[in-house]
């Protein structure tokens, strides 16, 4: 195993899986300004899965199929050198076996690209000697790019699915692509000022957009992280959502960053673990969520819908199930359905690679308690995987919609 | 005819295209409901066309719907409803007093709640039970639906067969027959399954009660399916509705749903938008197999050269061998002379009929033969090998993997591995310094075999051979996959909405084979993983389109024998030869004009698991029983004292306390589940509570009726058969009416030292969460589920305080008990660890290999290891569990994360067996565990890199062990060397 050296900063490319192409692409340009040469992987080529597939045990997510596979795919391409070229992905140490892509995709290094380095992104102190590092000034900046691709991933799905002129919703999720990056290259933009005022821009832009006032059905698209977001996993889920006539809602990416701080603090209560760590993520809670009420602030403002309150998810979790539940997505995906449900979007698409364990409990296991008191809650569960068709996942999305589209007595 | 209009509804299914023409007034004036056998177009044309010969100059509100019909909709822009909701509105037209409705159609399941709380469910993406599986199941048994309707009214027994798709069924099926057991026993059973996959994958928990309608093809057609239902859900004629329509309901619907949101159109508006429907170029396709026709040429002849001398069995005179390979869905038998020349060779589908097949080729062989060739020796393996033993009075038996290996041999001396591809499994292995040295064998949800291809030609109309041909110049093989069957149909279904030729998928069929064994059954990463001289062998082999496949996947050119299919057998015969038999056995001319033979069914009563038998008697006076797990079933006296920890550790937890002297005036009865964690758990909670003053109360022992009692309330139906059985344990204690039931949520297990953390897996961990949401009879009250980490006693004592106080209990009680507690847990712990050093000492002093059989602590539970323990020891080996020796050593260097504390043992144990040259270790995985994903591979290269076997069996609530019978004496065969 190769670690990621000072050197190879100056020399290497790191390559990073896609999961959510807007937000990932202002992350990359916040790294880059920190001196690693990222590239994104965009390729969505069958060859993607049949490297995953012949890689990675087959029983195996289907995200860690896919990110292994997307990379073994970009390091056979010829497009990039393997002596120059290093992987990033993301590594959380929870209980749930994701915890084990970056094992498995080293193992896979090993076996075919011994040289290329492979390197954790964590939050949580895991491999301490890489040279790849987080410092606390980066840190916010990430934050930052996470917080405004939220923000322009919510105005685009409530804006694209009513636009008039086609294309222009694109245009402007484009333009502020580039302008923020620019913004973080200029390094001005991460204090609460300018980031209300690049909101509020951000706002107007998309206000602008000449929309029609027709009422669409809204769908919510709740699940494991990787297959709810990415359009490689899920089928161009959103895409088709919105080819259907609906208007999908996703959850921040902020949600997550904000779940996994709360595990500390839970497992201080509940088992007396490290109240130091606890009261870290304590403070680190508090930042996060004074930025996220930040952005609703300026949201509430418009006519656009701001994204939940995450203090609301925990309220509505205690309803259905313990914080405790911490492993994968946890807690959050009862509290998501939940929370969706109380707020009108009773349509809901529980996404998921097929086998995966923490979702019997969270999603499957709990929609039941959620349609005791919804009864209009109407939830389906799709699995993804290798060898799961299109068709038959959008004939299951089709009559979830005719629930919707049906009058309720 | 006045220009009147109609409604018409076009229901375009996976196997089926069914229309209806409604008057204003919605009567049926027109109804059609035929197979399509995939030229959906073609099938839709015509009917199109006789309405337009019945409706002339019509015009129609017209609408289509159906899985198939979705696609076509789209392209040729015509309106669509999805295929339940058109039943939907059909059922408030036709039928509006009704509660429930289950529809199966061809590869849909669908159950519709139209009273408390509107509800509409489809089968999810791994589900069998439906008309498609139907209709596998009839092949498989070599009638029609129709016929297997028939017999099941003859039905005498039930036996379990797994629901949850084909591919199990299958392989539960199949055993069944080869062992002779009644079809219509089976026909029955297949319809019951039918039914269970219904009540618990689709209502999952919701009861079915009030007026269910019933709707589909196969529910309309079939009678036993229908009472199987009817039985199964307690309906009397009243509440149970069968509507003569049933066929054609949902066609009704989509011309109900016409008459708002559909196109106004005449027929020949409809057929030219058909005509002009864009085929989509979505389907992903791949070079073909060959470039040109001389290429195949250059091919053909390059394989030509593995052939052997053939001989004729009418001049042949002397010694002549025969092998017989009993395969679960093929027959084949060969004859040979000394040096390997072929007089007579058979191979065919035994139709479920393998006693029958025999007699008819000992017939043939013996009417034919010449008066001088003497049998001087018979052997057989396969499936049905004890069955056709015990019957024909062949000399040996041998297993599977040495019949084939030695056949292997025979054509390429330097053989060093030999991939096999079977009707229904596909194995390979590796040869090393003469023996077979690691064995691959597919598992239940990677089965792409032979018999897959088989059913797929005949649902397309076409026998094997000639499908398979069909592939061989495809210009354009589609990408199908390599999951599982039941993804297979799907893609396949895809791909022909596609626009995909048949030649285009008959060679994606093929590949997908060639991918399954490659990346999930050997899951080789290149070529050089496999061998410099690799043997190809199997039915399915013959195809060239297969061969072709598997070479352009490998890149090298492989061996593969003229009698590719026959090797089996032929290896028989050739270790027949070697036996060098005195006189053979093997039932004479006489005997064999005489033979005949009866089946019955028993159950056995050796012990509580009351294996379900069935008992072959022949003419001979043999008599053969299947069925039983262990030898007393088989009327032969119990002499297995082979030592094994299974049995002692399961006894030790379920007889935990047995002799404690019982509470009096106890504080309250809580019950625990003999479920999941607490295989393991139960001392220290037993202990626990009886110190502070209750009566411990356990749920019953597993049993399959364990899991029916909960089936209701399981929501996710691919959770893993342990954790499904929890639902069971805890209707179980609510039917003891204890005070409360005590069932914690533990993130963390107990850390035992070197590893990265110690986490529970997510289903271990939070199960509690899952039963408390879906069991309505579970309140705050009668169900206790802290959470806690019991690898931190300060938490265990606060959480334990906090949770019993109402009891009177406090910190310092729980204090009190939870010492004790953690020191039954250890000296548990110490027991077994102590047992498995009494186990492996005997072993070694009879000298018997051991086996430590790995998998979680609830792996002791019979209802959950089928007895497979009982089946190591029955082949005279010693069995011990991975926890008992996991202590004896350190954590090895490892590539994963090392987090859960169950799977660490795993690596421990893998490590442990390392160091006894005396030991295996086989792992069990239970279906479903993702985690196993992980350590599977893990274990194996723990394993593998000091020159041990690895064996993994894959188990879920099936519990047929024919195959896990051969993976095992393959084991024991290549531990003997």
């Amino acid at each position: 195993m190769v670690k990621f050296t000072e050197e190879m900063k100056k020399t290497h490319t790191i390559l990073i899986p896609n999961m959510l192409p807007v937000h990932f692409k202002l992350m990359i340009e916040v790294f880059r300004n920190y001196g690693y040469n990222m590239v994104l992987l965009e390729s969505t080529s069958k060859t993607v899965m049949e490297e995953g597939l012949k890689n990675v045990h087959n029983d195996t997510c289907y995200p860690a199929l896919l990110v292994i596979g997307q990379f073994m795919e970009a390091l056979k391409s010829g497009k990039y050198d393997p002596n120059k070229t290093a992987l990033l992905i993301t590594q959380t140490g929870g209980g749930c076996r994701a915890s084990n892509y970056i094992h498995l995709l080293r193992k896979c290094m090993d076996a075919h690209f011994p040289q290329v380095p492979v390197i954790s992104l964590n939050f949580s102190g895991l491999e301490k000697d890489s040279a790849f590092k987080i410092t606390p000034k980066l840190g916010i900046e990430l934050l930052y790019a996470v917080l405004y691709g939220d923000m322009l991933m919510a105005l685009k799905n409530q804006c694209l699915p009513y636009e008039i002129n086609k294309g222009d919703t694109m245009k402007v999720v484009e333009k502020w692509q580039e302008k923020l990056s620019k913004l973080f290259r200029e390094g001005n933009i991460i204090s609460e000022k300018p980031s209300k005022k690049i909101y509020r821009e951000i706002i107007n832009d998309f206000s602008a957009i000449e929309r029609t006032k027709e009422k669409k059905i809204k769908v919510g698209i709740i699940g494991e992280i990787y297959v709810k977001y990415s359009p490689l996993a899920n089928n161009h889920l959103e895409d088709f959502l919105i080819s259907e006539g609906c208007e999908p809602v996703l959850p921040m990416l902020l949600e997550f960053v904000l779940y996994c701080t709360v595990t500390a603090q839970v497992n201080h209560k509940l088992y007396g673990h490290s109240l130091k760590s606890a009261e870290i993520m304590h403070i680190a809670y508090n930042v996060l969520h004074k930025e996220l009420m930040n952005m609703i602030k300026v949201m509430k403002e418009s006519e656009f819908t701001p994204p939940h309150d995450f203090d609301l998810l925990r309220k509505a979790a205690d309803k259905y199930i313990n914080q405790g539940v911490c492993m994968g997505e946890g807690w959050m995906i009862t509290a998501e359905m939940a929370v969706l449900a109380e707020t009108g979007v009773e349509n809901i698409i529980c996404t998921q690679p097929f086998g995966c364990l923490p979702n019997h409990i969270v999603a499957k296991g709990m929609s039941r308690k959620i349609k005791e008191t919804h009864p209009y809650a109407n939830i389906v569960a799709i699995d993804y995987d290798p060898g799961a068709t299109k068709v038959n996942q959008e004939n299951r999305i089709k009559l979830m919609l005719a629930n919707a589209k049906m009058p309720k007595d | 005819m006045e220009n009147k209009k109609f409604l018409l509804g076009i229901d375009v299914g996976s196997t089926t295209v069914k229309t209806v023409v409604l008057n204003e007034n919605y009567e049926i004036l027109h109804s059609d409901y035929k197979r399509h056998f995939s030229k959906i177009k073609e099938a839709i044309t015509a009917q199109l066309q006789n309405i337009d010969k019945l409706f002339p100059n019509a015009v129609f509100s017209m609408a289509i719907t159906g899985s198939a019909g979705l696609g076509l909709a789209e392209s040729a822009g015509l309106s669509f409803v999805q295929e339940v909701h058109a039943a939907f509105l059909a059922v408030h037209k036709k039928n509006p007093k009704t509660d429930v409705v289950i529809e199966l159609g061809g590869e849909d399941a669908k159950i519709l709640f139209l009273t408390g709380g509107t509800e509409q469910r489809m089968n999810g993406s791994c589900a069998g039970g439906t008309g498609a599986f139907i209709d596998q199941m009839a092949t498989l048994l070599d009638i029609s639906a129709d016929e297997m309707d028939e017999m099941s009214a003859r039905a005498e027994k039930l036996y379990p067969i797994a629901s949850r798709c084909g591919v199990f069924a299958k392989s539960d099926i199949q055993p069944l027959l080869n062992q002779g057991a009644r079809r219509e026993d089976i026909a029955a059973s297949i319809f019951q399954a039918v039914v269970e996959q219904t009540v618990s994958g689709l209502a999952q928990g919701r009861k079915i009660e009030g007026n269910v309608l019933f709707l589909g093809g196969p529910l309309s057609f079939l009678k036993g399916l229908r009472k199987a239902f009817t039985d199964t859900l307690n309906l009397d004629e009243e509440h149970a509705c069968f509507p003569k329509e049933a066929p054609v309901y949902v066609a009704l619907g989509s011309a109900l749903y016409a008459e708002e949101s559909g196109d106004t159109l005449s027929i020949k508006d409809i057929f030219s938008k058909l005509e002009n429907a864009k085929e989509s170029d979505g389907r992903i396709t791949e070079p073909p197999l060959f470039e040109s026709e001389s290429e195949y040429k250059k091919f053909v002849s390059e394989h030509e050269s593995f052939n052997i001398p053939r001989g004729h069995l009418e001049t042949y005179k002397g010694k002549a061998y025969l092998g017989f390979d009993a395969g679960s869905t093929t027959t084949k038998a060969v004859l040979i002379a000394p040096d390997g020349t072929l007089l007579y060779s058979y191979y065919s589908q035994n139709k479920g009929q393998p006693l029958d097949r025999i007699h008819a080729i000992l017939t043939e062989i013996y009417a034919r033969k010449n008066p001088e060739l003497e049998i001087a020796g018979s052997a057989v393996t396969g499936y049905g090998e004890d069955l056709i033993k015990a019957g024909f009075s062949v000399d040996r038996g041998i297993v599977e993997t040495v019949a084939h290996y030695k056949a292997a041999k025979f054509f390429c001396p330097d053989v060093d591995f030999i991939m096999d591809i079977g009707g229904q499994d596909i194995k390979c292995f590796k040869i090393k310094n003469n023996t077979i040295d690691s064995i691959m064998l597919n598992e239940a949800c990677s089965s792409g075999c032979g018999s897959f291809i088989q059913t797929f030609a005949a649902a397309l109309g076409y026998t094997i051979a000639d499908f398979a041909k069909l592939g061989i110049f495809a210009k354009a093989p589609v990408n199908l996959g390599s999951r599982c069957t039941v993804f297979m149909n799907s893609s396949v279904k895809q791909a022909q909405k596609d626009g995909a030729t048949v030649e285009d998928i008959s060679a994606g069929l093929s590949k997908s084979i060639i991918k399954n064994a490659i990346y999930k059954v050997i899951r080789a990463n290149s070529p050089d993983d496999l061998g410099k001289h690799v043997v190809v062998q199997g039915g399915t082999f013959l195809n060239d389109a297969v061969l072709r496949a598997f070479e352009l996947e490998m890149g090298r050119t492989v061996v593969r024998p003229a009698i590719s299919g026959l090797m089996g057998a032929f290896g028989c015969a050739l270790y027949a030869k070697e036996q060098n038999i005195e006189k053979s056995t093997l039932i004479s001319p006489e005997e064999l004009e005489k033979f005949e033979y009866t089946s019955k069914n028993a159950n056995c009563n050796g012990c509580t698991a009351k294996c379900s038998l069935n008992i072959i008697r022949f003419s001979n006076g043999q008599r053969f029983i299947s069925g039983n797990r262990c030898e007393k079933g088989a009327g032969i006296k119990s002499t297995n004292d082979v030592p094994c920890l299974y049995e002692y550790a399961y006894d030790s937890i379920i007889n935990y306390g047995k002799d404690a002297k019982k509470i009096e005036n106890p504080k309250a009865r809580v019950g625990i589940p003999r479920a999941l964690s607490f295989y393991e758990q139960i001392p220290f909670w037993h202990t626990f509570f009886t110190n502070l003053g209750f009566e411990v109360v356990y749920s019953e022992e597993s049993s399959r009726n364990t899991y029916f009692k909960g089936q209701q309330t399981i929501p996710s139906d691919t959770v893993c058969y342990p954790a499904k059985l929890t639902h069971g344990h805890i209707e179980s204690l609510l039917e003891k009416n204890v005070d409360f039931i005590f069932y914690p949520c533990m993130s963390y297990n107990m850390d035992e030292g070197e590893n990265d953390n110690h986490y529970n897996c997510p289903v271990v961990a939070y199960y509690p969460e899952l039963l408390k949401a879906n069991n309505s009879r579970l309140t705050d009250d009668n169900f206790m589920y802290p959470y806690m980490d019991i690898s931190i006693r300060k938490n265990v004592v606060d959480v334990m305080a906090r949770s019993l106080k109402k009891y009177g209990v406090n910190k310092k009680m729980t204090s009190y008990a939870a010492d004790l507690a953690y020191y039954a847990l250890e000296k548990h712990h110490q027991d077994i660890a102590a047992k498995a050093q009494e186990i492996i000492a005997l072993a070694r002093k009879e000298n018997r290999g051991i086996i430590v059989l790995a998998g979680r602590p609830y792996h002791i539970d019979k209802e959950i290891n089928h007895g497979i323990h009982k089946l190591i020891t029955s082949l005279g080996l010693a069995v011990v569990t991975e926890d008992s020796v996991a202590r004896l050593v350190h954590t090895p260097k490892l590539h994963v994360l090392n987090q859960w504390t169950y799977h660490s043992r795993l690596y421990k144990a893998a490590s442990y067996v390392t160091t006894q040259p005396d030991m295996q270790l086989i792992q069990l995985v239970s279906f479903g565990c993702g985690i196993d994903a992980i350590t599977t591979d893990e274990v194996r290269s723990i394993l593998e890199s000091k020159g041990k076997l690895y064996t993994q069996l894959k188990i879920d609530e099936i519990s047929n062990l024919g195959a896990v019978k051969i993976r095992l004496r393959s084991l024991v065969a290549a531990m003997g060397k």
